[in-house]
């Protein structure tokens, strides 16, 4: 069930292609049917997944055999959620990018491109298959902020590109090292992940792996695509960006270089800790003076993944239990922010100046914009009750754990997270300050939300209000597959 | 009766008042007043429900509901009350209604005005019946968000400002809690208040804390004593504790007047509450090994905001640093308990006059508030020391009960002020002598910033300007008047309480380590 979210995307994404570019209708409607055929399936994967060891092998076909490729998908809990909140994402994405008029049928085309390689990512076994998913995933979404994007998408889309390329390079050459090493002549995760490989190539091979995959989690120095990236793009690319795609980047973390070199991880912890701290304070301070509302919620998204990072590291499974639970949960608070911001609040307003929002009063025009914000802003700092204070509060007992003053500052981290949340909410929504005298465009009334974009947000603060009340929902699913024999090597490294 | 789950419905009926009346539309002001009014009742009538029911002679916990959450992280549904749990929630359903017939002068968007009350109110009891850390931790910061809007969308001029701060500042002591509990999960595997302080009782907490965080080469006790310190950090700024207190004036300040009530009636109770509840049974030790410098910090917060209040011009404001005075005396209390020499009879005693004090305070001071709000109804807004003058001519029922609820805030006896601060004396001053007597001028400089209000408002020639000013009205008596009565009936029988909360607080001390 859970494959079939891979070659519904994929075939989805041409149906949009074949639909007329006069009619945007017909495209929308093959887009939402896509988008929901994917989280269905995603959904009925998750109800009937009862792996036996942790890991469930979906196919195994062979491809390349010369080279031990397989095409080969397995999911674990870890996956399962993944795919959730892919499915999740891209339904939010389609019913938030309603009214996108312009080449519609390439948009959607491209949007689903994107979708399948992530799913396809998220479900892969195989290590060569993964990086073919990776990369599809890479091109759709340069043509995606390139062509439909706003502000510098030039620029964005391209150096968004390029960190891309330089991460999957790092990738690629720690994967052919792996691949070679070894002697197993595979590129099968499961059995790779079981070969011990000397400490002395760990040492060298881990931080590549990592670090190519961390680029895309946005890891502190690597993430100044990420703000560019998130701003410039089309509304529903950068929820996707956000959502999604930054997920990718985490996920190739733990799922490759975490599990095939376990003692790299061990020998360069406290490193890749201090990098994933610093990515939290240091997102949360640039995201406290930012003037462009997108900025804001950009380096808030560094901010929010420099947890994941600091959970996998953290050598605990609670540490990585509340990592895997931060990838779902962020990526369903950031989507609702980017939807709120680039969707409700520009595409209105036609712009996104924190000063010239301040005097608009947009409280009063957008009484449903704003309570959707304050309610994605109380969940991004971390409010008990969302998804986000479960997720971030493991995260934290695991790093408690293993780097206490690294726990501190991740504190205060958050800290500052509640201070740039509030002081935005309020400059945007509730400010005091009078409309401004001079005549502005906006004496025209805004165009009201349109029921979509309720849908949208209503699945996004129904998901993590759900998450945050009941977060066995993921957990039982997500804690049995650091049992899987994928984590042999590290639970063996963390002494569990 | 006591198979059905009172506590959660007491803690989501609130919640669900709010939901419904967030739904009405804006115009209707009535509406969502009353419906805000009649879930009050309900919840009052809840809570007098389980005051009756509850077995005043058992001070364990009762009520008991419990249900697995999410195991992994030793995180359950734990709610339950003692005589403590009970007289906050009393506490509770009764002033924040006060609140609410208080907010008269509030026009704007009634509903999301009142609604957020109803949440406020939801959040307050969750947080005084939770016993696990997680659900009580969620309920405790639920209660800021209302607050927060409550302050930023209705407050005076510097309200952006105010809220702000307010929010901010809680939330790192909130987030210092957060990270102080989450060390000790680590250490113990779990997060339920009564087992933690089982564990602190059989002196095994500090140990395992020290074993858990041994590598960090602190020594013997510093890593419990650490945690301490955290945790401090997140009820020293709720409640407030001096120097952590610069919050508090501005805030109170500029919250519309009934979220002054809220705030100082029952959310800095929030605090103490912590004191009480989790810090002196979880952390006595480190608490005694800190008692030294921690007497000195009550003692300068009643000192000094003592001090302060008689220099503000501002009857909020004078308000407000009373507040912080007041609370003084429940802080002296608590650590005073935990001294190492003394008998358990002090000790009961001063704990005793703790809760006393926290209930006696949310009464009198959202009483003083309300007052405050009555009167700036009339003067639209002026609420200067030097704005009155001579009102007793003209208003003598408004004055006369507004100087009943200042001498029992004063500590007049036969009112409900003086019980409290006499027993928390009565306890502190053979515990520690010392601090006692260092607190005893705060005592002095409260009656005489309090008179110094009755004089300049209520006495003296009477400002030409307030010729016109109207007296109490029914309505307002309505809302005054059972305060008032409460204030004298437990001045003269403070029993009705104490009979509640005597066998907790006995319980307590028997099961405090030294």
């Amino acid at each position: 069930m859970l494959a079939w979210t891979i070659y519904l995307s994929f075939a989805g994404a041409l149906a949009c292609l074949l639909t007329p570019r006069a009619n945007p209708r017909a495209t929308r409607a093959v887009a939402l049917g896509t988008a929901l055929a994917g989280l269905f399936c995603g959904l009925a994967g998750a109800i009937q997944f009862k792996p036996v060891n942790g890991l469930e092998v979906i196919t195994r076909v062979r491809w390349i055999p010369a080279l031990g490729i397989d095409f080969s998908l397995a999911a674990d809990g870890i996956s399962v959620t993944l795919v959730l909140l892919t499915g999740i994402a891209a339904l939010a994405g389609v019913l938030f990018s309603w009214n996108v008029e312009r080449r519609t049928n390439e948009f959607f085309a491209f949007f689903f491109a994107l979708i399948g390689g992530v799913y396809g990512v998220f479900l892969s076994l195989d290590l060569f298959l993964l990086f073919v998913f990776y990369e599809i995933a890479i091109v759709p979404k340069y043509f995606l902020i390139a062509i439909w994007g706003s502000t510098r998408r030039d620029y964005a889309a391209m150096k968004l590109a390029l960190y891309s390329f330089i991460g999957s390079g790092m990738v690629l050459i720690g994967m052919l090292a792996a691949y070679a090493v070894s002697g197993l002549a595979s590129f099968d995760l499961q059995a790779l992940a079981q070969h011990s490989f000397a400490p002395e190539f760990q040492r060298w091979a881990f931080p590549l792996v990592f670090v190519g995959f961390a680029i895309l989690a946005g890891m502190w120095p690597f993430h100044t695509w990420a703000p560019t990236g998130h701003s410039a793009a089309p509304t529903a690319a950068s929820m996707l960006l956000a959502g999604v795609v930054m997920k990718l980047g985490a996920y190739g973390c733990l799922r490759v270089a975490m599990t095939l070199f376990p003692e790299g991880l061990k020998m360069w912890q406290h490193e890749l800790a201090a990098l994933a701290v610093t990515g939290i304070v240091y997102g949360a301070l640039v995201a406290l003076v930012q003037k462009d509302f997108k900025f804001v919620i950009g380096y808030s998204s560094v901010s929010h993944m420099g947890f994941v990072l600091l959970g996998l590291v953290t050598l605990n499974e609670v540490g990585w239990s509340g990592a895997v639970l931060q990838m779902f949960s962020h990526g369903v608070i950031a989507g609702l922010l980017f939807a709120v911001v680039g969707r409700m609040v520009y595409d209105r307003t036609h712009t996104r100046d924190l000063d010239a929002l301040e005097g608009m009063g947009l409280t009063r025009a957008m009484p449903f914009a704003s309570v959707t914000f304050v309610i994605a802003g109380f969940a991004s700092m971390g409010m008990p009750g969302f998804s986000g204070f479960i997720a971030e509060l493991q995260v934290l007992i695991g790093a408690w754990q293993a780097f206490p003053k690294l726990a501190l500052l991740a504190g205060v981290g958050i800290v500052i997270g509640v201070v740039y949340t509030l002081k935005t909410t309020a400059t945007v929504f509730f400010s005091d300050k009078p409309a401004p005298a001079e005549p502005h465009d906006l004496d025209h009334p805004l165009e009201p939300i349109t029921v979509p974009e309720r849908l949208g947000a209503a699945l996004l603060i129904f998901c993590t209000v759900v998450v945050g009340l009941h977060p066995r929902l993921l957990l039982d699913i997500i804690v049995p597959s650091f049992k899987s024999p994928l984590f042999d090597g590290l639970r063996k490294v963390a002494g569990l | 009766m006591s198979s059905l789950p009172l506590i959660s419905i007491l803690t989501f009926l609130p919640l669900v008042g709010a939901a419904l009346v967030f739904g009405v539309d804006r115009e209707r002001r009535q509406l969502a007043r009353g419906l805000t009014l009649a879930v009050n009742i309900l919840a009052l009538a809840l809570v007098a429900a389980l005051w009756v029911n509850s077995n005043p002679a058992d001070g364990g916990m009762q009520f008991t509901e419990r249900h697995v959450w999410i195991p992994t992280l030793g995180i359950e549904y734990h709610v339950a009350l003692d005589g403590l749990g009970l007289v906050m929630l009393m506490l509770a359903a009764l002033v924040i209604p006060m609140a609410v017939l208080a907010s008269e002068r509030v026009r704007e968007n009634v509903p999301l005005y009142c609604g957020l009350f109803l949440f406020l109110q939801g959040g307050l009891f969750g947080a005084f019946t939770a016993l696990n850390f997680f659900h009580w931790f969620l309920f405790w910061e639920l209660s800021l968000i209302p607050a927060f809007f409550l302050i930023k969308l209705w407050g005076g001029p510097q309200r952006s400002e105010a809220a702000l701060q307010f929010f901010v500042y809680t939330m790192v002591g909130s987030i210092a809690l957060l990270l102080a509990f989450l060390a000790l999960f680590l250490a113990t595997g779990t997060f339920d208040f009564l087992k933690l302080a089982e564990l602190a009782r059989t002196k095994a907490l500090g140990p395992a804390v020290d074993a858990k965080f041994a590598w960090l080469g602190l020594g013997a006790g510093k890593a419990y004593l650490l945690l301490f310190v955290g945790a401090l950090l997140g009820f020293a700024v709720k409640v407030p504790l001096w120097p952590f207190h610069t919050w508090l004036p501005l805030t109170y300040a500029e919250a519309p007047t009934p979220v002054s009530m809220a705030l100082t009636g029952v959310m800095s109770k929030l605090g103490v509450y912590g004191f009480v509840r989790l810090l002196l049974p979880i952390f006595p030790e480190p608490m005694q090994a800190l008692l030294t410098p921690l007497l000195w910090l009550a003692v300068a917060t009643i000192v000094l905001s003592a001090f302060a209040a008689l220099a503000q011009r501002d009857l909020k404001r004078i308000l407000a640093y009373s507040s912080i005075n007041h609370l003084g005396y429940c802080l002296l209390g608590v650590f005073a308990a935990a001294s190492a020499t003394g008998t358990a009879l002090d000790r009961t005693a001063a704990l005793n006059g703790v809760v006393l004090q926290m209930f006696n305070h949310g009464i009198t001071a959202s009483l003083l508030f309300c007052f405050v709000a009555f009167l700036e109804d009339r003067s639209e807004g002026a609420r200067g020391l030097d704005d009155f003058g001579g009102l007793r001519k003209v208003a003598p029922v408004f004055c006369g009960l507004m100087g009943l609820a200042l001498f029992s805030s004063l500590g007049l006896p036969g009112l409900n002020g003086f019980i409290g601060e006499f027993l928390i004396f009565k306890g502190v001053f053979p515990l520690v002598p010392w601090a006692a007597v260092l607190a005893l001028p705060g005592l002095l400089v409260t009656a005489i910033f309090i008179l110094t209000v009755i004089q300049k408002v209520w006495c003296g020639p009477l400002n030409e300007k307030w010729a016109r000013f109207p007296d109490l009205t029914y309505n307002e008596g309505a809302v005054v008047f059972p305060a008032t009565l409460l204030m004298f009936a437990l001045g003269i029988w403070p029993q009705f309480i104490i009979a509640v909360i005597n066998p907790t607080v006995v319980q307590w001390v028997r099961q405090l380590p030294f």
